[in-house]
């Protein structure tokens, strides 16, 4: 075949002409081309929602009250939204987190291998797929149906949505933790939940804290799970377990339709306030991610 | 041939440490010549980043030879080994300085292609890694990529290739079977068989038979007797006794224990002694191999 | 404090408790907490299920079998067929798949392969990036931004088109406002993605570094390396990884919403406007206080629920055998 015994001083070692080389470059070339095209709507969305968000995010249009589509952005503001979006998703934060974390740790610590742990480990996986409509329509059908709605009802929505999220994400974390460190403070005469507590969860705790922060954002962006259940409304509404309320995903979603300009432009510089705190949340999960060091090699 | 003085390098601590110089013996019944060279590495150093793992090691492998690197772990044989078909490149942080030739041709100038330096010098690894493909796709990978396309043609080589790996009465009835299924000794072979089938001029060896029981290994010894006619063999071993049996030439490598003032100790591997495998066993000059290969260390 | 010689250790010299099986409440109540707050996954899932399902009784008694599954919705005269949301559901999800598929696996390869640790982490967070921005502010844009340029090319493209057999049928229509299946495709291709991305690298990164050196070793390029020693051993993961995509696709409610163009109509033509099951259900919801209309929404998120149940188990069990294999192997 390809004999070279003969050959002294000249060895032809250069690259592989032809169609060889020619499909590993368009392999290569496709795989940059996927990621740039991938770059090119993100890019555009994001510089979209600056530049037509930018000029209206003020003081007063955090804070000030929603006005009438047909005024102009400088009049009053989303801060009923603001205020909705902040303490629904506060309040579902503090349904979710604790009991996702707990969950996880039920999983990891306790589970083992037996049947029931994996079960819920399993569908806990499953219900992170769940679309978040079906969150909304299931509280609608659950709690509005009998108590009206509210930002209660909303927060027990997007918890809903959380919960699975935290679980699994502590269940990963916890399962870095190394038995050695169990085993150490086991020797030392704890009981199970003061090791899970005292040793365990610190060890976890950047971990845990980051995916909690990552629930969050997401949460907060969401829509679908607060149409069905806070009846979206124009007023501030301070109390949380009655009457409708607002946030600014569903004020984006009402105005998008909107004819007004104003309305159009309420809707921009909410998506980019959106953007912001969601950008936020991830960008201090990162943070916390790399600071506190893994255990896994 | 002229034994090859040791050079002075610019890491004096290194050079200082070391006792001897490096000789290459050439007995009798070698009359090895430069037309028979395929190999001439001269004055590689490898670096990892700013770690160096193996410094200043000058030598040649003769064609139709088998050539054992052998040497306590960590001393750099299996980092020289992987020099001489380009395979550190895949590491990203890996450096290397000095030059190998390859019948002559320089295997490290810019120009040179990894993918053909590799069609040439093929790889056997320690742990069997057959494809999740078939046992005929597996060894008809290597002639497809190269453009051989007709059945006939890739039935022949797979014959053949099967054949001299001493796998194809074992297999010849299974051939649409995944590799994967295959017992340890049995993989170790058909990874044989899959290098042979793109006819290179070398076959390096990486401690093949260190996951595989006695028996396989010395199916897969008896093999490289077998084939030793056709190609040239480079076999990194940490089993003398295997090395002893297999090999014509024998490299010894060794660890330098450099202490930096700080207190860094970092080990950088250097090669001993190289000469015929009678001579290295029999009659080492060295001190450092005559303490191994007697057992005195490890 | 001493320890006498012989004294079991877990009980500290001096302590009076004897050693007993029972463990302090504390330990116990804390178990029982961790349970039940896992447990919650499996109520909730199982309250989902019956309570909507009770709910949307009304629609499959009163509209039987062939109401629900026919092509007339017309709340207006008490029709409410299912299909066109159904069609629409599937046709947006498949069109989705197939832009994101090849992207997906290019990026994901692209980070395995090509790109060398340090510098993969700025293309990783990019990807994280598009992953953040919200459901809604796709849909904003989309239907503000998007939609109006891709009119202009729907149009010129359906012109072009008109005549050829095939393609005229699948890309000869066209949408006043740009909002359409094919918008709608694009938009959960660009949501979906990152996700697709993400499971897509977990599973190539499974393939074993010895794997990669064999085929390297043969003198194979990297494109060769790839086809030869990875996918065959990514191929199920990244099936499952497309399946989870196309779940995620299915139940795209917001953006969808506001790209689709809100018409109940079963057409073959992507650039019209067309309707799927979890955009009707958020539009409509408000108007819908009459028993059947109502009972008729929350029966389709029932579908959609089972739906995207039956596809994530399939995804995960498929993406956890393939890797199981690999390791194995």
């Amino acid at each position: 075949m390809m004999a070279i015994a003969s050959e002294q001083q000249t060895v032809d070692l250069r690259e592989p002409g032809g169609w060889r080389r020619t499909k590993n470059q368009i392999a290569t070339v496709g795989m940059w081309v996927a990621f740039v095209v991938m770059l090119i709507p993100l890019g555009f969305v994001l510089f979209t929602v600056i530049a037509k968000g930018a000029s209206a995010i003020s003081w007063q249009f955090l804070t000030g009250n929603i006005p009438i589509n047909v005024l102009p952005v400088t009049f009053g503001g989303v801060g009923p939204a603001v205020y909705g979006t902040l303490v629904i998703t506060g309040f579902a934060s503090l349904m979710a987190i604790p009991l996702g974390v707990l969950g996880g740790i039920y999983i990891n610590e306790y589970g083992g291998n037996q049947v029931l742990a994996r079960v819920i480990n399993f569908f806990a996986d499953v219900m992170t797929g769940v679309p978040s409509i079906i969150m909304g329509l299931f509280i609608f059908t659950i709690w509005v149906l009998h108590f009206g709605y509210s930002g209660f009802a909303g927060s027990l929505a997007l918890a809903c949505l959380m919960l699975p999220i935290v679980i699994r994400s502590t269940y990963e974390m916890l399962r870095l933790v190394p038995d050695s460190l169990r085993e150490a403070s086991y020797a030392l005469g704890a009981t199970k939940a003061r090791v899970t507590l005292t040793v365990v969860l610190p060890a976890a705790i950047g971990g845990i804290v980051s995916g909690a922060l990552l629930a969050v954002a997401r949460a907060a962006g969401e829509t679908a799970p607060l149409v069905f259940t806070i009846l979206v409304t124009q007023t501030l509404n301070k109390n949380l377990f009655s009457g409708a309320n607002t946030a600014l995903s569903t004020l984006i979603f009402q105005n998008a339709t909107q004819p007004y300009t104003g309305a159009q432009a309420r809707a921009w510089g909410s998506a980019l306030t959106l953007i912001a705190i969601a950008f936020i949340l991830m960008i201090v999960a990162r943070l916390i991610t790399a600071r506190f060091a893994r255990y896994d090699r | 041939m002229e034994p090859q003085d040791q050079q002075v390098t610019a890491n004096q601590q290194v050079t200082a440490k070391l006792q001897a110089p490096q000789t290459t013996a050439t007995p009798a019944e070698f009359p090895a010549t430069e037309a028979d060279k395929i190999f001439d590495a001269k004055n590689l150093s490898i670096y990892y980043g700013s770690f160096r793992a193996v410094t200043d090691v000058s030598l040649s492998i003769y064609q139709n030879e088998i050539t054992a690197f052998i040497g306590p772990s960590g001393c750099g044989k299996t980092t020289v080994l992987r020099t001489l078909n380009r395979m550190n490149d895949l590491i990203p942080s890996a450096r290397v300085e000095g030059d190998v030739h390859y019948r002559g041709a320089s295997l490290y100038r810019r120009d040179v292609s990894p993918i053909a330096v590799r069609r040439r010098i093929g790889m056997v690894f320690q742990k069997p890694n057959p494809f999740p493909k078939s046992i005929y796709e597996n060894v008809a990978y290597g002639p497809r990529i190269n453009g051989i396309r007709k059945k006939g043609q890739l039935d022949e080589i797979v014959e053949r290739s099967l054949r001299q790996a001493v796998l194809w009465d074992e297999v010849k009835d299974r051939l649409g079977k995944s590799g994967l299924g295959l017992s340890g000794g049995q993989a170790q072979r058909l990874c044989i068989a899959r290098t042979l089938a793109v006819e290179p001029d070398v076959v390096l060896m990486d401690e093949p038979c260190s996951a595989l029981d006695p028996i396989a290994t010395g199916r897969i010894e008896d093999l490289m007797h077998e084939i030793k006619s056709q190609y040239t063999i480079v076999i990194v071993t940490h089993n003398m006794q295997q090395a002893t049996r297999v090999s014509d030439r024998t490299a010894f490598f060794s660890v330098l224990r450099n202490e930096k003032p700080g207190g860094n100790d970092t080990r950088t591997g250097v090669l001993v002694e190289y000469g015929t495998t009678q001579q290295i066993f029999e009659d080492p000059h060295d001190s450092r191999t005559q303490a191994y290969v007697t057992g005195r260390i490890g | 404090m001493s320890i006498t010689t012989g004294a079991d250790p877990v009980i500290p010299a001096g302590s009076a408790s004897p050693l007993t099986k029972r463990r302090p409440f504390g330990d116990r109540s804390f178990q029982v907490l961790c349970l039940a707050a896992g447990l919650l996954v499996l109520i909730i899932l199982a309250l989902i299920a019956i309570s909507m399902t009770q709910q949307s009784t009304t629609w499959f008694t009163t509209a039987g079998w062939s109401g629900v599954f026919s092509t007339n919705w017309d709340p207006a005269h008490n029709a409410y067929g299912a299909l066109p949301f159904i069609y629409g559901t599937l046709v947006t999800a498949a069109i989705a798949i197939v832009i994101a598929f090849p992207m997906s696996l290019g990026i994901a390869l692209l980070l395995t392969e090509v790109v060398p640790g340090r510098y993969a982490r700025p293309i990783v967070y990019v990807i994280d990036l598009l992953a953040v921005v919200p459901s809604v502010v796709w849909g904003l844009w989309g239907f503000l931004v998007l939609a109006p340029w891709l009119q202009k090319i729907y149009q010129s493209i359906a012109s072009g088109l008109t005549g050829f057999p095939v393609l005229s049928t699948f890309f000869g229509g066209t949408s006043v406002s740009g909002t359409s299946f094919f918008t709608t495709g694009l938009i959960l291709a660009i949501m979906i993605t990152p996700i697709v991305t993400s499971l897509s690298r977990e599973v190539i990164a499974t393939v074993p570094t010895i794997d990669r050196e064999g085929a390297y070793a043969l003198g194979a390029t990297r494109w060769e390396m790839i086809r030869g020693a990875v996918w065959p051993h990514s191929q199920a993961g990244v099936v499952g990884a497309v399946l989870l995509g196309l779940g995620r696709a299915m139940g795209e409610t917001i953006a969808a919403a506001l790209v689709i163009g809100s018409s109940a109509t079963i057409t073959t033509h992507l650039f019209n406007p067309g309707y799927s099951m979890p955009s009707v259900i958020a539009n409509e919801f408000g108007e819908a206080t009459v028993g059947e209309f109502r009972s008729a929404l929350i029966g389709m998120g029932v579908l959609l629920f089972v739906l995207t149940i039956i596809i994530n188990l399939s995804a995960r069990a498929i993406v956890d055998r393939s890797a199981r294999r690999t390791r194995g192997a």
